[in-house]
């Protein structure tokens, strides 16, 4: 160590040691990231250090479940409580012990996934899971190769179960993500994966072949919400990375802010054109993958397929999608559409960006205006150029009996409730 | 101030390091290593290369992105045996790796196109970068594990 390094660590030792004396009889902590939110919200933690917080669901009588990555103290799936209504968390348990993504509740039941498998548990008339130990499994066998593994859920009111199948690849080439290698064509993957998949909600022990592929042509969804006003499945698109792995049509700047991250209603059947097409936000169209022969001008086959309903930007890795349906919020987010944007990684050499809950109003079924940051901060500081920097990542959304929004954090472990009072 | 004082702690024992790794590699392989300035040499062309072949997924600071791509700070793959990362460069990964209970599932495509040269400096670099501190990966080790 030399001599001036050494000198800055002493001075710094003793202003330490000061501010410590000073400070001792203080128990105060450092101050926690503070959220940015629209006149009138509030946000409060109601709690932290719960493992990689993926997706939650929250029953009628305030019990919220939380699915884990991966299980902490042998529990990936826990039931957190605030008994006496101060929004701190004051009860918790948990079971399960497989890590993954998905969380819903439907007539009566939990249901929960791996990535490979869809469970669900019988609840109580409190809502409580009966037999943690032994849930029903719903379907098994879902392809998990590793990227994209993870299985979102959502449920119509007809008794269908609807789950992501993520494409196991960046852009279906013969390497994947390697420069300049072609896409293979017609892409196989999407025989078993990079698509939507419906099965029954009621229904122990289905494979692929007792389910329909419902959507394919999306790379890999994680944020997805039943509309209950249109009456169809919407899904956020986790846009392909690294175009600019055709460095003589792409640089980085486009390659940062190509392609969008795309929402869509989803209907039966739809191809929304993964891999062969990505979505301009600036052009509004659908362009030729460059693997399949594009340019980032040419359109091709990509007029064949269906459109996205809104692009926003790109990389931010949108993880969570729910329509609020709630009374406590003002009329403006009525029906429109929240979105957990966890933050990109491939925007790199450029700043990273993300890190927030998105809104867009909704009329009619569609969107009726532009999107807007609703809840911003969460990475804690203003330039990402890293994405680990990020102190929290916003995962998953759902909405309390009480209209409040509630927001789950992967790298901490939070869940915030965020609150309207006039 | 956390920070900073981690910080002198990371400094004063990578400075303690650096002085007792250099009498050891002093005898081993005084030959074969390149001398203070060639390894700074080196380092500075692994950077520019780490830049455009690396930085995409393992990011600015080495740190890599959660459940994606794995982080090149103090782990046993980069500070440990020099064949075996330098196969990682050549050969790529599919799937999971796991390092210290997290798993990292992004494809790591081959490298295997940048010269011995360039991946010997991009290794370099990332050995004495971001809070690492090791032996220079030599472009004759990177020849030596094609061959293999």
């Amino acid at each position: 160590m030399n001599y001036s390094a050494m000198k800055i660590c002493l001075t710094t030792a003793s202003l330490f040691l000061a501010s410590f004396l000073m400070a001792s009889d203080s128990t105060k902590i450092a101050p926690p990231v503070i959220l940015k939110l629209p006149a009138g919200f509030h946000a409060n933690m109601m709690a932290e250090n719960l493992g990689s917080a993926r997706h939650l669901a929250i029953t009628d009588n305030g019990i919220i479940y939380i699915k884990l990555n991966r299980a902490k103290g042998g529990k990936s799936i826990l039931a957190l409580k605030d008994t006496n209504g101060d929004g701190k968390i004051d009860d918790s348990s948990g079971f399960a012990n497989y890590g993954g993504t998905g969380i819903a509740l439907k007539n009566g039941y939990l249901y929960a996934t791996s990535n490979t498998t869809i469970y669900r548990y019988k609840l109580d008339a409190k809502n409580e899971v009966i037999n943690p130990a032994a849930p029903e499994i719903v379907v098994s066998g879902l392809i998990d190769r590793g990227q994209h593994n993870s299985k979102s859920i959502a449920l119509d009111n007809d008794g269908n179960i609807y789950v992501n199948i993520g494409a196991y690849s960046n852009s279906c080439q013969l390497q994947d993500r390697t420069n300049g290698s072609l896409g293979m064509d017609p892409c196989p993957i999407l025989d078993s994966a990079g698509g939507i998949w419906q099965f029954k909600a009621g229904k122990q022990n289905q494979t692929y072949g007792d389910g329909i592929r419902y959507a394919t042509g999306l790379r890999n969804v994680v944020g997805l919400d039943w509309n209950t006003n249109t009456n169809s499945l919407f899904v956020m698109q986790h846009g392909r990375d690294q175009l600019n792995m055709f460095p003589q049509l792409f640089n980085d700047e486009q390659s940062a802010n190509l392609p969008a991250e795309e929402m869509m209603e989803v209907k039966k059947g739809s191809n929304f054109g993964w891999p062969y097409c990505y979505y301009d936000p600036i052009k509004k169209k659908k362009m030729l993958s460059p693997e399949y022969g594009g340019d980032g001008q040419k359109e091709g086959r990509c007029t064949s397929f269906d459109q996205p309903v809104f692009g926003f930007p790109a990389h931010l890795a949108p993880n969570a999608l729910l329509f609020y349906t709630g009374n406590q919020f003002p009329e403006k987010y009525r029906n429109g559409a929240f979105i957990a944007f966890h933050g990109s990684w491939n925007r790199a050499p450029l700043p990273q960006k993300g890190f927030f809950v998105a809104f867009i109003p909704f009329k009619n079924g569609k969107p009726s205006g532009d999107w807007e940051i609703f809840a911003d901060n969460f990475a804690g500081t203003e330039t990402i150029s890293s994405t680990r920097q990020a102190m929290y990542r916003p995962c998953g959304l759902a909405q309390g009996p009480d209209g409040a929004l509630y927001v789950t954090d992967d790298t901490k472990g939070a869940i915030w409730k965020i609150s309207f009072s006039k | 101030m956390k920070s900073t004082l981690i910080f002198c702690a990371l400094l004063a024992s990578i400075s303690l390091h650096a002085q007792t790794k250099k009498v050891v590699t002093h005898k081993k392989v005084a030959a074969k290593a390149p001398s203070p300035t060639g390894m700074v040499a080196s380092i500075a062309r692994g950077k520019a290369i780490y830049a455009t072949s690396c930085l995409s997924c393992h990011q600015a600071d080495g740190g890599g992105v959660p459940n994606l791509n794995p982080p090149l700070i103090q782990t046993k793959w980069v500070l440990g045996n020099k064949r075996e990362l330098i196969q990682w460069v050549l050969k790529g990964s599919k799937g999971k790796v796991e390092i210290d209970g997290e798993t990292f599932h992004n494809t790591m495509p081959p490298q295997a196109y940048l010269t011995d040269l360039q991946i010997a400096d991009a290794l370099t670099y990332i050995r004495n970068s971001f809070g690492n501190k090791a032996s220079p990966v030599l472009s004759s080790e990177v020849k030596a594990a094609r061959v293999k």
